[in-house]
């Protein structure tokens, strides 16, 4: 019985390491003979991942799909609701502080009481001087805000009735050099919408990005859609594309929303589409780089949906609108909506009569990777959201072991599983203390890349260089980091981090 | 509120008594969720914390503590031959338990958190929530007659040297509850090893040996139970039956294999926990539920889990298909029914900080555990049981298994690029 049994286990391993090796054989030669180029399958048996891989769906190149399974989704009340509405703003600024790599002191080319039209040039940075930053409205220019040591923090500019704008010679987009688009881009104020990675700075006139990369889906919480966005302006982000694939060697590349069936974005040409399905951070566009192209040693180019469609309307109609659709959203707003308006709106003008509650806080940006704001201030110049929150600045008895609210979270041992679509409400109280690292792996459950989170925090605090190059600092931003930093047990700042560590490896080079 | 009114009136002077004043700190926080909001990166963060974490690990315990502070007097009785049916006598088993169980609890924690309170006061931070986990831990990995002096400096070894020395929670290399446990294993063997140690309340497990009752047993449990008029503490009657030796399952099947365990214990009875052994350990089904609930809240890692489960019952494997001794006969899957495998999977291997960091690497660092550990089981002449030194030893070797970890993925993104 026993001897029948061990000579049919030898005779199955015999079969099975012969059609292996065969097997092996096929994909070898298949690879020799350049078959294989497209990573095509040459095998007789399915690859393991293809097997638990969710399947592409049928309007998107399977080749292209990438389901991304690591991160989580914070679902908040107060999502903008509707229509687009026009925003009853007079106030908007440009802040150099919003620009990566600008000197802290500008040159200014107005001064207050000037008039100034949509497009006209306010300051430029003196390392860079052919660099414009411009209006975004026609109007005077009313206050010029200083911050620490002088530097400037804003240019506020009080809109006229009629807007005018600066009108800007265009080349023919066919004929036209590299050097000439850019020369208008500079010049018309739109180059500084463009940000170049690694370390997200306005791009150097010097580098030719090797590719460009633009996400067409927003995930993070309450993020504006933008569907709605895209609506009535499928043409300008055509162009602005178009315009993009001139001013590098490589790719455009465009990534969708794989659970959006019938996108608008994806009748656009001139780019390649990727298609991404996955709670947040799936749409930001570092995760998508480092499934799509991981920048590496490189300098890559990304861009707003917004701002693209603000090139192509640059191009086709001569003057640079700095317009933008914001959703005003969060627990804080009584009634969540988009409106339409300018970069560097005036937030209590944006807000005016809109916020329900008291001791609240005003976020540029998202509740993950935003910046806080009085409401005398303005939106950050590349932010399209605003989000209002209560602040969480009391004691809560037990709240950490019997919480009385429901509190996002990814952790198991809170019942949110059961309501998975649950809003929250939520507030900023960081629901403990800070703590040295002590959970692993929660990190790398968040971020959908080949990194390890928490080892490239740790070089980042010990100074090791060689180590945060060696584990991709280069291919993270703030933004891709920032749902770790949510989901951290010890509460440690880890958008700070990554910041000093990108800063550190900045001075190196 | 007026809680919160009080905590703030009483609140020390941080700078005149930085002992009273992390006390102070400890115990609020403790009772309040602190009012801090978000500032920088983030605005909201997750309800998940320290505390929390490790509260959930204390309370994945609870079942252990409830069987195992039973079992101590189930055993203490087993021994003499009496109340042999397991609820029979369930005052007296839990009285006596109790007696047992709580000053090594006490002592644990009092010794535990003292030094960390002072610590924490001399580098002027919070107490971290780490030795909430700790103190739990040890009471239950010890055996119940240890002496509370040779507990107290086990655990003022573990937390100064293991833990303080290399700067608190977070940054240990070892276990802070097998080190205590391994410091009493190697300075004082005796109290910790051998058949003798595991059935509290006899002097030795010598036939006709009395029991050994003091104040709490004749005092204050009798006077009370003399009330009730039910029965009571009775050091008179209560003595070793012939021919009863306290030996373990492990010790058994060390020395005659598996018909020599089953010969003493049924299958049933290892896998119920009524045996003799550590005061947590013996229960394997409750010690599997603990493991559960760690899992289901996702606080303990799988990955370890599994692969320390592969690891131990591969090497079961291999040692039956060796076979030179009995206890390497004895088949792999009964090698689980014996000893503290499960506890030191579900509550010593995971440990975050003590594990490696990396998912890569917990897979290796499990497997190890288990495949070590049975080796040790099986062939250690002095002693068989093996999960405190290979975990211990694993802790050693973690930081090393998560370099070569981070260089594979250095070079991968090297080579790529």
């Amino acid at each position: 019985m026993l001897t029948t049994i061990l000579i049919i286990t030898g005779l199955i391993i015999l079969a099975a390491a012969v059609i292996s090796i065969a097997d092996n054989l096929i994909q070898i030669e298949a690879k020799k003979s350049g078959l294989d180029t497209q990573k095509e399958n040459y095998s007789l048996f399915p690859r393991v991942t293809n097997l638990f891989k969710s399947k592409a769906p049928s309007f998107a190149d399977p080749d292209k799909f990438h389901s991304l399974s690591k991160g989580h989704n914070i679902k908040m009340t107060g999502a903008a609701q509707g229509t687009l509405k026009s925003a009853n703003v007079n106030r908007f600024a440009i802040q150099p502080g919003n620009f990566r790599g600008i000197a802290p002191i500008p040159k200014l080319m107005v001064a207050i009481g000037d008039e100034v039209k949509a497009g006209d040039p306010l300051f430029y940075d003196k390392t860079n001087p052919e660099v414009k930053y411009v209006s975004p409205v026609s109007g005077e220019v009313v206050e010029i805000n200083r911050g620490a040591k002088r530097s400037i923090a804003e240019v506020v500019v009080l809109a006229d009735k009629n807007q005018q704008s600066r009108s800007i010679q265009i080349p023919d987009l066919n004929s036209a050099s590299r050097d000439e688009i850019q020369a208008v881009l500079r010049d018309a104020g739109a180059w500084v919408t463009l940000n170049a990675r690694p370390f997200d700075i306005i791009p150097d006139p010097a580098v030719i990005p090797r590719d460009i990369f633009i996400s067409t889906f927003d995930t993070a919480p309450l993020a504006p859609n933008m569907d709605l966005v895209i609506d009535g302006n499928k043409a300008a982000f055509q162009k602005g594309v178009d315009v993009l694939a001139k001013l590098t060697d490589g790719q455009v590349y465009l990534s969708l929303d794989a659970s959006n069936n019938g996108s608008t974005f994806s009748d656009v040409t001139g780019a390649e589409k990727h298609w991404f399905k996955g709670p947040h951070p799936a749409g930001n566009v570092g995760i998508q780089m480092h499934h799509i192209k991981p920048i590496g040693k490189d300098t890559v180019w990304t861009a707003q949906v917004q701002d693209v469609i603000n090139i192509g309307n640059l191009f086709l109609t001569g003057s640079f609108q700095q317009n933008r659709i914001v959703a005003i959203t969060g627990g804080g707003v009584a009634n969540p909506h988009y409106v339409k308006t300018y970069v560097g709106a005036h937030l209590g003008e944006l807000l005016k009569d809109n916020v329900s509650g008291e001791n609240l806080r005003v976020i540029s940006g998202d509740v993950l990777s935003g910046a806080t704001k009085s409401p005398e201030q303005y939106l950050n110049y590349k932010d399209d959201q605003v989000t209002v929150i209560p602040e969480g600045d009391h004691f809560e008895m037990f709240g950490w072991l019997l919480p009385i609210s429901p509190r996002p979270s990814v952790s198991g041992t809170f019942p949110n599983f059961l309501f998975p679509n649950h809003e929250f409400d939520v507030d900023t109280n960081t629901h403990g203390e800070k703590r040295a690292f002590v959970m692993t792996g929660e990190y790398e459950k968040m971020l959908p890349m080949d990194i390890l989170p928490m080892h490239l925090m740790k070089a980042v605090v010990t100074n090791d260089y060689e180590r945060m190059e060696g584990l991709g600092i280069t291919e993270l931003s703030e933004e891709d980091i920032a749902i770790c930093e949510f989901a951290c047990t010890s509460k440690q700042p880890l958008q700070q981090i990554l910041r000093e560590g990108l800063d550190m490896l900045q001075e190196q080079l | 509120m007026a809680l919160l009114d009080f905590f703030k009136k009483i609140e020390p002077d941080k700078k005149k008594s930085p002992v009273l004043h992390t006390l102070y700190d400890a115990v609020f926080t403790f009772a309040y969720a602190p009012d801090q909001t978000t500032s920088g990166g983030v605005h909201i963060r997750d309800g998940m914390d320290l505390k929390r974490t490790m509260i959930h690990v204390v309370i994945a315990m609870q079942l252990c503590y409830l069987f195992g502070t039973y079992n101590i007097g189930h055993q203490h009785f087993t021994a003499a031959g009496q109340y042999l049916g397991f609820l029979e006598g369930f005052h007296l088993k839990l009285a006596h338990g109790l007696i047992k169980l709580l000053p090594l609890f006490i002592w644990t924690n009092v010794i535990g958190l003292g030094i960390e309170i002072y610590f924490a006061a001399k580098k002027g931070h919070a107490v971290e929530e780490g030795f909430l986990v700790s103190g739990a831990l040890i009471p239950l990995i010890m055996p119940p007659d240890l002496p509370i002096w040779i507990l107290c400096v086990s655990v003022a070894f573990a937390v100064i040297i293991g833990k303080e020395a290399f700067g608190g929670t977070g940054m240990n290399i070892w276990n802070v509850a097998l080190l205590a446990r391994v410091f009493v294993f190697f300075a004082y063997p005796t109290t910790i090893s051998g058949d003798q140690v595991w059935v509290s309340g006899y002097e030795s497990l010598a036939s006709g040996t009395m029991a050994d009752y003091g104040f709490f047993h004749n005092g204050l449990c009798n006077t009370l139970f003399g009330w009730m008029g039910v029965d009571q503490f009775n050091s008179a009657t209560t003595a070793v039956v012939d021919g009863y030796s306290g030996a373990t399952p492990l010790a058994l099947a060390y020395a005659g294999g598996w018909e020599a365990v089953t010969e003493q214990f049924t299958p049933a009875q290892m896998w119920w926990g009524t045996i003799p052994g550590s005061i947590g350990e013996t229960s394997k089904i409750f010690v599997l539920l603990g493991a559960f609930f760690l899992l289901i809240t996702r606080i303990a890692s799988w990955r370890i889990m599994l692969s320390m489960t592969i690891g131990a019952a591969f090497m079961a494997m291999l040692l039956n298909v060796w076979g030179a001794t009995p206890f390497m006969d004895v088949p792999w899957y009964y090698q689980f029914w014996m000893g503290s495998f499960f506890f030191a999977m579900a509550f010593m291997a995971t440990d975050p900080v003590t594990a490696t960091a990396t998912n890569t690497g917990k897979w290796i660092y499990g497997f190890l555990i288990g495949f070590i550990g049975m080796i040790v089981r099986v062939m250690n002449p002095a002693y068989p049981e093996g999960w405190m030194l290979s975990i211990l030893f694993l802790n050693t070797f973690s930081a090393l298994i998560d370099h070569y970890v981070i260089e594979g993925n250095m070079k991968k993104r090297l080579k790529s690029a």
